[in-house]
């Protein structure tokens, strides 16, 4: 494959990939694929496998076990150079002993591709940094660097470009940008992007499937829409936004709909959108989903009402209210409330009821009994037992 | 496209230029100054003058006045043509004999036992230990192993890889061998500092677009080990060209791998010819100064050490 560039992007298998340091397994039994031309993020908290999965793309770690193709060439036993991939790299990893034009045309000259310069040229200018070319990189700013990085990766049209968190460095507003400008790079050249990130907000701009990853395992994966309307698991649910979670037993089940008793109050949603339909089970809704009353509603098919509780907590922040809502045998739940010019404006301390459609409630497929791991991760106790509990599945492993 | 918003915002900081003259620092450089003025300046001086000087009618051996006779220079070029060519090839090939066995050893040290920290610091004692034991006497001590009684020399006999009545002391070989011995670990330790800080993400890199691990090594790991790279051949160049004890007929060497130190220690010593001694001295400083300083010139005198 080396010495073309790739017509279009290709796509990725992963079949039965593990991968083992050691001490610890950091992906487990790993089976992936990835459409080609498609823009694709791995999402997860650090130590999840993520990283580690897309170096075993790049073949700068051996796969323990398991298969690599890409586009359907086995690649699992070549070396990084042998492959048909680019990355860019979390550190940009520019060579500091060359200029910015020489780094974006060192793959080039590699592959001995005709008017490597004037490609390298071109490259800088779809990232707009053709007048720096001479500057060495470190005399560039963060931002500029990782333009370079990405023009660098681009200029080689890689059948499959791997992004390691390349916008991690940047401040925020430059984050936003670039996540707009990488989004555009990818429809006008068409490539495969594997986009490996922990910022869920990143990660759901810019791809058209998400894959959250937990544990060296994928948890979900599918359109960044689906994945947030109707996450799977707790951790999902969790680490995508925010949820609030009930547990309780279902007490009545229809065609339609279930309803989950959760400390006397029935919460009812709909059968398709809960993973389990019977015995005891986790729903959830998401914050802005939840409407605030500041009398007690009346009763409507459809609208799950909980309440009376009291407010907790205000904090404002600029389009959004956010509160926390304790109620007696539900705990405390978060409610995101648009800033406009009407609805309630409630107060800290003020008696309220909360109100949701059922179609916005959504049902688990976790075993509530694991449910406490995930309570509220903010919180110290559940802080501490995380800690003891991998403490110990370690010391069982030694 | 937006990115020219950001493209003007990051013109490489240009640093305030401070240049006020003050009297503290002048002062602080006294010592330093009267120190150069007295051990590096005067001396130089009076080798200059020494070097036009010429014999005083009807006086002794050794016995010189101060006058203007340049032919001292053309003479000694004629004269010692072929020991000045056979320094420079010598601690040429010293240094690049140096330079292969002293990169796979610091990149060993320097890269492989990053994980083992103990491991590295006694890998680097090592490469220092030699230091304990004086030069000489481990100079002598070649003489020995390499001496015609010497177990190699019998061995390489015995096998027929030397052919009868042949030495190995006393030829070229056996000096190049001395000066690559003796400044192997001022060649490997200048490396190491740079190979030490080598980030390997560069090298990840180089693999990741589409370089060979040999293309990647030439290409990118051994330029970031320039600056040691230059340190460590400057540090073994310069004094091996001057060296005057491996070549030695006492040492390593024989008269006919004598080279501009053994000549300048025996116009000096021997001869009392202390003009050529001087001449041969200046012309031996200045030819290692040209090629150094196009060297250190052409490689960024920045990036040293």
């Amino acid at each position: 494959m080396a010495g073309t560039f790739a017509e279009s992007g290709a796509d990725l298998e992963l079949v039965g990939i593990t991968k083992r340091f050691p001490g610890f397994t950091a992906i487990e039994e790993l089976t992936l694929t990835i459409p080609a031309g498609s823009f694709f993020a791995l999402l997860g908290p650090s130590g999840c496998g993520k990283t580690t999965t897309l170096r075993l793309v790049a073949g700068l770690e051996e796969a323990t076990a398991g298969r690599i193709l890409i586009g359907g060439t086995d690649v699992t036993t070549t070396k990084s150079f042998q492959r048909p991939v680019n990355t860019v790299f979390q550190s940009y990893a520019l060579f500091p002993h060359m200029s910015v034009l020489e780094n974006v045309a060192f793959g080039l000259r590699r592959r001995k591709i005709a008017d490597a310069t004037a490609r390298a040229h071109e490259a800088l200018r779809l990232v707009e940094l053709d007048h720096l070319a001479q500057r060495r990189p470190q005399q560039l700013s963060g931002g500029q660097q990782q333009r370079v990085a990405l023009a660098r990766a681009v200029v080689n049209r890689p059948a499959l470009l791997l992004l390691d968190e390349p916008l991690g460095a940047l401040d925020l507003k430059l984050r936003r940008q670039m996540q707009i400008e990488l989004k555009a790079i990818q429809q006008d050249v068409g490539l495969t992007f594997l986009h490996v990130t922990h910022d869920q907000e990143e990660a759901m701009t810019m791809a058209d499937t998400v894959a959250v990853m937990n544990k060296g395992q994928i948890e979900q994966m599918g359109a960044p829409e689906e994945l947030y309307e109707l996450p799977k698991t707790a951790f999902v649910a969790n680490f995508l936004g925010q949820s609030n979670l009930f547990t309780g037993p279902v007490v009545s089940s229809t065609a339609t709909s279930i309803v989950v008793d959760v400390a006397g109050r029935k919460i009812e949603i709909p059968t398709d959108r809960a993973q389990r339909h019977a015995g005891d089970v986790t729903v959830g809704v998401r914050p802005e989903k939840l409407m605030l009353h500041t009398s007690a509603p009346e009763k409507q098919p459809d609208i799950n009402v909980v309440g009376p509780g009291r407010v907790t907590d205000v904090s404002f922040s600029g389009v959004s209210t956010q509160y926390q809502v304790a109620i007696p045998g539900l705990g405390s739940l978060v409610v995101f409330a648009q800033n406009m010019v009407f609805g309630p404006v409630v107060s800290l301390g003020a008696e309220v009821w909360l109100t949701w459609n059922t179609d916005h409630g959504f049902g688990l497929a976790d075993d509530p009994a694991d449910a406490p791991r995930f309570a509220a991760d903010t919180d110290t106790h559940a802080l501490a037992l995380q800690k003891r509990e991998k403490l110990e599945a370690e010391l069982e492993e030694a | 496209m937006a990115f020219g918003a950001f493209a003007g915002t990051a013109t490489a900081p240009v640093e305030p230029a401070v240049r006020r003259r003050s009297k503290v620092a002048l002062f602080l450089l006294l010592p330093g100054i009267l120190y150069l003025a007295l051990f590096f300046l005067a001396p130089l001086l009076s080798l200059v003058i020494t070097s036009f000087q010429a014999p005083v009618e009807f006086g002794d051996i050794g016995q010189y006045q101060t006058a203007f006779k340049w032919e001292n220079y053309t003479t000694v070029l004629t004269t010692y043509a072929p020991h000045i060519v056979r320094s420079f090839g010598f601690a040429a090939t010293a240094t690049v004999a140096a330079l292969l066995f002293s990169f796979p050893l610091a990149y060993f040290i320097g890269v492989k036992l990053r994980r083992f920290p103990l491991l590295q610091a006694l890998a680097l004692t090592l490469v220092i230990a030699p230091f304990f034991i004086s030069f000489l006497l481990r100079t002598l001590a070649w003489k020995q192993l390499l001496s015609d009684e010497g177990w190699i020399v019998s061995a390489l006999h015995g096998l027929q890889l030397l052919p009868p009545g042949a030495h190995v002391t006393g030829t070229a070989f056996s000096v190049i061998f001395g000066l690559t011995y003796n400044f192997i670990p001022f060649m490997t330790l200048p490396i190491y500092t740079s190979l030490e800080r080598l980030d390997l993400r560069y090298v990840e890199a180089g693999g990741d677009l589409y370089a060979s691990p040999a293309s990647t090594f030439f290409r990118v790991t051994v330029p970031l080990a320039a600056p040691g790279i230059i340190s460590g051949a400057l540090l073994t160049f310069i004094p091996a060209a001057g060296d005057y004890i491996n070549a030695s007929r006492d040492f390593l060497g024989s008269t006919d791998t004598a080279m501009i130190g053994n000549v300048i220690e025996a116009n000096f010593l021997v001869l009392q010819n202390y003009p050529a001694a001087a001449a041969l001295s200046l012309i031996l400083m200045v030819a290692i100064l040209i090629p150094v300083s196009v060297y250190v010139v052409r490689s960024g005198t920045d990036d040293l050490l």
